[in-house]
């Protein structure tokens, strides 16, 4: 069996508390709030002692979806890129790039926001960039 | 936040404004918890009595919208009893006597008749701010989610000028971030004026600059549109394709239906989520995504944090991390990006962002490190303002009249509704209500009302109501309580089947663009 932690950061709230992520054999089991953090010093609110559960839900998305015929379907990697690409091609070639935006997200990491509104402002030429920093 | 979590707990007074601290922020309401072991006074301001208010030593129940009056009238009573810095506010601000001006004609009868407090109240509160040795405050989407929002965050600033509660240790204006990384989004550029770091989109040296690293001949320099905006202009047909990457503006944005009804109207609709959220139902391709558990990176918390994300385990089915699904679709899309690592990205970050300059994926392994950073050798700013140096050189006083709220009760929809968040659920609930534990503990959404109105509509604790605005209709059950003050109910808004965005009003303040979520009129009436 093969058991391990992994030290991160939690992904509810802007408190921002560090714990560990216990995993066996590649599964989530449990939640172990960090001594030595200077935010929480060892204490997690009930979303966080909670926060592994989610993550290994069954009801998660496990292919991308291209709506086809009224329906979502599931398809390849590589169709759902291409299709992602080439519609957002067209729509750039045909009205401009200020005709796409683009919402941001106070949920993903650092270098993810900043990819996207690399790829909004370089690759479309808009600034058509936000998220819910206000809700 | 100008300051750190940390520095709460030494802090002489906590003024909190609306903001549901134990609920939304257990872990900074801890702190508070133990400045008051430490004998530090607690003010609460909020229009519901929120966990956090039975601890306070005063509370204000004022009423929804009514911050602006609320905190000129302490105004008033500092500058009326001499309770200023007035050496900090020479050495360190600029119009304050226009300020003075305007405050000076603030009648403290007149604040208490339109908050519904007292004036004895407003006297103390000032009081309890004022002549602590260190006064912090602290606030949270109930002072910014109003047509008015920058006038209080304007006011909040104007209150910590006064007495010089800025720019030393435990004191200063700190707003709670909602989400975990709300701020990191803000500092990565996620937003229509600025790139990272607020440098911004209209100036020519930064958009070189970022034109050159990025290998393209120029950048748009013309702000862009906010979420408001890009759902107008999907119906006026100027925008025509959209790109949800985590989030889920169905259930999170006002006026829902109006939101559901532009995400059909779009001619393309991306959405990149880890689950089927209602905003991704309405997509023409969803790219799954991966949870934080699954993927390296950085988040940065409400007090300019970053720390990391470290991957635990291997992405569910075929989901990859979002930088990988940005990567391959700027790759098909005939925009080269060659990242392999989260950590390459963030060292392209920390070259173009002066308060990032510093860090380094080896730096923040430990405690992270607080921006602004700018060299290897900084060791980051646990608070900002130091000794009364502001960012823009001097601290602005703003004269700020009051405005009432957009939407005002009236004999067909007589109740006031704020929104707000429960303990155990997080913003639309997409993870939460995944987790069994969590989902168990509150299963359904609700609606808190005053015994005499529940009385008047004759209904029960846990009966079945209507629940209609100017906007739309939703059902819910009552939860019958003392917390709200008669005339104003209270939902929570993690619940997609009752979803009480479809009833709050999308009106929004006409600079920060944040819409009226705190303010609306409502009517309930029983099933
Ligand atoms: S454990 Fe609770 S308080 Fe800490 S960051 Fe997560 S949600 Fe916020």
């Amino acid at each position: 069996m093969e058991y391990k932690t992994t030290l991160t950061t939690c992904t509810y709230c802007g408190c921002g508390c560090n714990f560990y992520l216990e995993t066996l054999d590649g599964k989530l089991t449990n939640t172990i709030p960090c001594k030595t953090s200077p935010v929480n010093e060892g204490k997690l609110c009930i979303k966080g002692w909670n926060v592994h559960q989610f993550v290994q839900n069954d009801r998660r998305l496990k292919k991308p979806l291209l709506r086809k015929g009224g329906e979502l379907v599931e398809v390849e990697w590589e169709e759902a890129l291409a299709y992602t690409a080439d519609r957002l091609k067209a729509v750039t070639a045909e009205k401009g790039g200020d005709a796409v935006g683009f919402l941001a997200s106070a949920k993903v990491t650092n270098e993810e926001n900043y990819l996207l509104q690399k790829f909004a402002r370089a690759a479309i030429g808009t600034n058509n960039v936000d998220h819910c920093a206000r809700l | 936040m100008t300051n750190g979590v940390a520095e709460l707990e030494n802090t002489d007074t906590i003024f909190i404004i609306g903001s549901n601290t134990a609920t939304a922020h257990p872990l900074v309401a801890t702190r508070i918890f133990r400045a008051l072991e430490k004998g530090a006074k607690l003010v609460v301001a909020d229009p519901r009595k929120n966990q956090i208010a039975e601890f306070a030593d005063l509370y204000l129940q004022h009423k929804p919208g009514s911050d602006v009056t609320l905190l000129n009238g302490m105004m008033k009573v500092i500058l009326d009893q001499g309770l200023q810095d007035q050496a900090f506010i020479d050495a360190n601000t600029e119009e304050f006597d226009g300020f003075k001006a305007l405050i000076d004609g603030v009648d403290l009868d007149a604040c208490a008749a339109a908050t519904g407090l007292t004036v004895d109240g407003i006297e103390q509160a000032a009081a309890l701010y004022a002549k602590a040795g260190t006064a912090s405050i602290v606030y949270c989407m109930g002072i910014t989610q109003h047509t008015n929002g920058v006038d209080n965050v304007k006011s909040l600033a104007n209150l910590s000028m006064v007495t010089g509660n800025i720019g030393r240790e435990s004191t200063g204006v700190n707003p709670l971030r909602g989400q975990n990384n709300v701020q990191g989004a803000c500092d990565m550029g996620g937003l229509p004026n600025v790139l990272t770091g607020y440098q911004p989109v209209t100036l020519g040296a930064a958009s070189k600059k970022f034109a050159d690293a990025w290998g393209v001949d120029e950048l748009p320099t013309q702000i862009g549109l906010t979420i408001p905006e890009m759902l107008s202009g999907i119906e006026e047909e100027k925008v025509h394709a959209l790109w949800v990457m985590g989030e889920n503006p169905v259930v999170s944005d006002p006026d829902a239906d109006h939101v559901v009804k532009a995400l059909e109207k779009v001619d393309l609709l991306i959405v990149q989520d880890i689950f089927l959220t209602p905003t991704a139902r309405l997509a023409d391709v969803v790219l799954p995504g991966c949870s934080f558990a699954e993927k390296d990176g950085t988040f940065v918390n409400t007090e300019r944090r970053i720390t990391r994300v470290r991957k635990a385990v291997e992405p569910v089915g075929e989901s990859k991390a979002d930088w990988e699904i940005i990567r391959d679709v700027s790759n098909a899309f005939g925009f080269e990006m060659a990242y392999d690592s989260p950590e390459e990205i963030f060292t392209e970050i920390a070259e173009l962002t002066p308060s990032y300059g510093g860090v380094s994926y080896g730096r923040l392994e430990g405690d992270g490190i607080q921006w602004p950073c700018p060299t290897p050798e900084h060791p980051g700013t646990p608070f900002l303002h130091k000794d009364g140096r502001f960012t823009r050189g001097k601290g602005l006083f703003h004269a700020i009249e009051y405005k009432g709220p957009a939407e005002v009760v009236d004999a067909e929809y007589p109740l006031w509704m704020t929104t707000g968040r429960v303990y155990a659920h997080y913003h639309t609930g997409t993870m939460t209500r995944n987790s069994v534990a969590l989902d168990r503990e509150i299963p359904e959404g609700f609606l808190e009302i005053h015994p005499e109105d529940a009385a008047a509509i004759g209904v029960c604790d846990g009966h079945r109501v209507r629940l209609a605005s100017r906007r739309g209709e939703i059902e819910t059950r009552v939860s019958i309580t003392e917390r709200v003050e008669k005339g104003v109910v209270f939902m929570p808004f993690h619940f997609e089947e009752a979803n009480v965005n479809k009833l709050t009003n999308p009106s929004f303040d006409p600079i920060a663009k944040i819409p009226e979520l705190k303010v609306c009129a409502v009517a309930v009436e029983k099933i």
